[in-house]
């Protein structure tokens, strides 16, 4: 899909609601290079949401959907928690069905975009809670990467589920008092970044949502890997602030604290081989571009 | 992407894209003796499918892995094993979304596993199709064939149709996505058999040429926008509806599954002249009638042949679908019985069930004979009941 496809006739311009018109006049699809600077000079592609004042999650997302490098031809797939309660407000096209199902329903739309369209990239992206991705839908996580199913997986990791109330969750940290973990959580917090590794994760970074740059290039990267290679994992910090404690306004100083080198946010990346020559080929291509640019100019 | 454009063309297998009512009711039919798994294969070679997920469970896996032929060969677009039934049916609302045209197979345990997909599907106004060769579902473990999993599927907002012979089947695969892909309808179909019974055995079955294909589905032709950024994507709504307790919010939810539940009921008009009906009758002006779906049908007629000759006149009403359920139709059929027999392969009678709620006078109907747990059920069964029947309400019944 192109901007021209969501062209408004003149006749009904002006019946037609304003974030529409915003998203014609000044949307960013098919924008090359787009990114989390485009915020405040165009229109975004997530309107309103309805997450708490000060929510982590929505500058996750609001970073996430800004750095999409083809949303014009991206479909996303949610799950339940308080990702669907924003994703209605999304200009991509994007499903929720069930909850924790959400690599399945990936698998079977990236198949049939593939069947129907085979001559054009159609990207996929999963965003979903950690109660999605590892608790409930953890099957079906690593059943896509066994697979090794061409579509991202992003984790908005909040460690408890935030949307029911507070309850504990597999990646909720060991001994973290929550609902349902009355005398503190027994267990580790879930190694899932590791086990994408193993389970056949092209690329897999573990991160917060503190800089928008940083997660701009680390989606960027993870949307073009799956498109070509395989499966990719992100999962990003975007603490609850109501269930541990916190004011609206202390939420980025929560993701700073906990990308410390020490702590279990800091900054980890692996890639493979395959994916890091993929994306030096892709740079190379881009620097070619540019420079025979600058020449005929 | 108008599917009507492509008729008279080929596919890459060389296979004519056909009009369906062609296909169906003026193409040459050839007499080929299979069983109902390679029956099933033979409908999906000629249904243009463009995404198959398959997944191992008795007594389906034997069909499922010959569309995974057909794939090889390449009449299917897509195939692949999931991993359990909850991810499979998942997998296929996913291609469903995605604009695909999709069928699965399942049974028994399968299909409770499943469960949660289902009222999602018709939610969602899926149009995939899923057969359902039914086997038991209690405990301890059973593989035989059992029809207890249909009634759970009753009220998820999918058509449903009860196969009585592989011939069904395969007209009923073909005939299931035309009316699953109305636009006024827009539903899942769960096209249902006796498991063993009818994928098991095998029987003489009138097949359409193999250079026939039913035209691929057009996603476009949607009560909701088909998830491939191929149209404008706009907010759905201002406030999800999951969160809100208000009217507006209930009034959505209700008056959408409503509208379900009546794309349901239109299927009919789409139904009838495809499968000739909702139920199919024989001889209703009988005092005795039989009323039944799937095989129960068969071993009905067979008791019913015995019952004449012993010059006893007996009936039959075959319901071919359950979901939308031929309400009109089964008052009708049933206005001059005096006793309606309703054989079933379940413990619970749930098609007697189904009748009774719907006619006057519903003490006429007598709840079985039921068999369960794979039990065969004889004729003789039948014939007994009726014998039972009539000795309990003696004088009041013309033999004839």
């Amino acid at each position: 899909m192109g901007k021209d496809k969501i062209r408004i006739n003149e006749e009904f311009y002006d019946i037609m609601p304003p974030e529409y018109r915003e998203l014609v006049e000044s949307g960013t699809y098919g924008k090359e290079g787009r990114g989390w600077k485009d915020m405040g000079s165009s229109k975004e592609l997530i309107e309103e949401h309805s997450l708490c004042a000060g929510c982590p999650e929505s500058m996750a997302f609001r970073y996430i959907l800004a750095s999409l490098p083809a949303p014009e031809d991206t479909v996303m797939v949610g799950s339940t928690g308080c990702t669907s309660l924003v994703f209605p407000h999304v200009a991509v096209h994007n499903i929720h069905s069930l909850f924790g199902n959400q690599n399945a329903i990936a698998t079977g739309l990236k198949r049939a975009l593939m069947v129907r369209f085979p001559n054009k990239v159609k990207d996929v992206v999963v965003l979903a809670g950690d109660g999605a991705t590892v608790d409930i839908g953890l099957d079906m996580t690593l059943q896509s990467w066994f697979r090794g199913e061409k579509f991202t997986t992003i984790c908005f990791d909040n460690e408890l589920y935030a949307n029911t109330g507070g309850q504990e969750s597999g990646l909720m940290q060991k001994g973290f008092v929550a609902k349902m973990a009355p005398v503190g959580k027994k267990f580790d917090k879930v190694r899932l970044p590791e086990i994408a590794r193993e389970s056949g994760c092209q690329y897999v970074v573990n991160m917060t949502a503190s800089q928008p740059g940083k997660v701009e290039k680390v989606i960027r990267n993870a949307v073009y890997i799956a498109r070509e290679l395989g499966p990719t994992y992100v999962q990003i910090y975007t603490p609850c602030i109501l269930e541990i404690g916190k004011q609206s306004m202390e939420g980025l100083q929560e993701m700073r604290d906990s990308e410390k080198p020490t702590e279990r946010f800091a900054y980890k990346e692996y890639i493979t081989d395959e994916a890091k020559a993929y994306l030096a080929d892709l740079d190379a291509k881009r620097k070619a571009k540019a420079t025979a640019q600058l020449a005929a100019k | 992407m108008e599917s009507t454009s492509v008729i008279g063309t080929a596919n890459k297998k060389g296979q004519i894209f056909t009009e369906p009512r062609k296909l169906f009711f003026e193409a040459p039919r050839v007499p080929v003796f299979l069983t109902g798994s390679e029956v099933i294969k033979e409908a999906i070679r000629r249904a243009s499918v463009d995404v198959m997920v398959a997944y191992p469970i008795t007594p389906q896996s034997e069909a499922a892995a010959l569309c995974g032929e057909l794939f090889a060969e390449g009449y299917v677009g897509d195939y692949m094993r999931g991993e359990s039934e909850f991810a499979v049916m998942s997998q296929c609302a996913g291609a469903a979304f995605g604009g695909a045209r999709v069928f699965t197979t399942t049974a028994g345990p399968g299909t409770l596993r499943a469960f949660e997909n289902f009222p999602m599907w018709a939610g969602a106004r899926l149009p995939i199709q899923v057969i359902v060769t039914c086997r038991g579902i209690n405990s301890p473990l059973s593989i035989q064939p059992d029809t207890l999993e249909i009634s759970f599927l009753l009220d998820t907002g999918m058509m449903v149709w009860h196969a009585e012979t592989a011939q069904d089947f395969f007209d009923w695969i073909l005939m299931g996505y035309i009316v699953s892909e109305q636009p006024d309808v827009h539903l899942p179909l769960a096209v249902c058999c006796d498991g063993f019974f009818v994928t098991h055995t095998k029987d003489t079955i009138n097949l359409t040429p193999a250079d026939m294909t039913l035209p691929p589905y057009d996603p476009y032709r949607s009560p909701v926008p088909c998830m491939d950024m191929e149209c404008p994507p706009v907010r759905m709504m201002r406030d999800p509806f999951v969160m809100k307790s208000n009217y507006i919010s209930y009034a959505t939810h209700a008056s959408w599954q409503q509208e379900v539940r009546a794309a349901c009921e239109r299927s009919r008009k789409h139904t009838i002249p495809l499968l000739g009906g909702l139920i199919e009758t024989e001889n209703v002006d009988a005092e005795i009638l039989i009323v039944a779906s799937g095989t129960a049908v068969s071993q009905g007629r067979e008791a019913i042949r015995l019952l004449n000759a012993e010059g006893l006149k007996v009936g039959l009403v075959k319901v071919k679908s359950l979901r939308p359920f031929p309400t009109e139709e089964i008052r009708q059929a049933t206005k001059n019985a005096k006793w309606i027999i309703v054989p079933e392969f379940n413990v619970v009678g749930w098609l007697a069930r189904e009748v009774r709620a719907i006619i006057d006078r519903n003490d006429r109907v007598i709840v079985g004979p039921h068999v369960a747990g794979g039990m065969t059920m004889p004729p003789e069964v039948i014939v007994e009941k009726i014998h039972q029947v009539i000795k309990a309400g003696k004088g009041e019944l013309v033999h004839g």
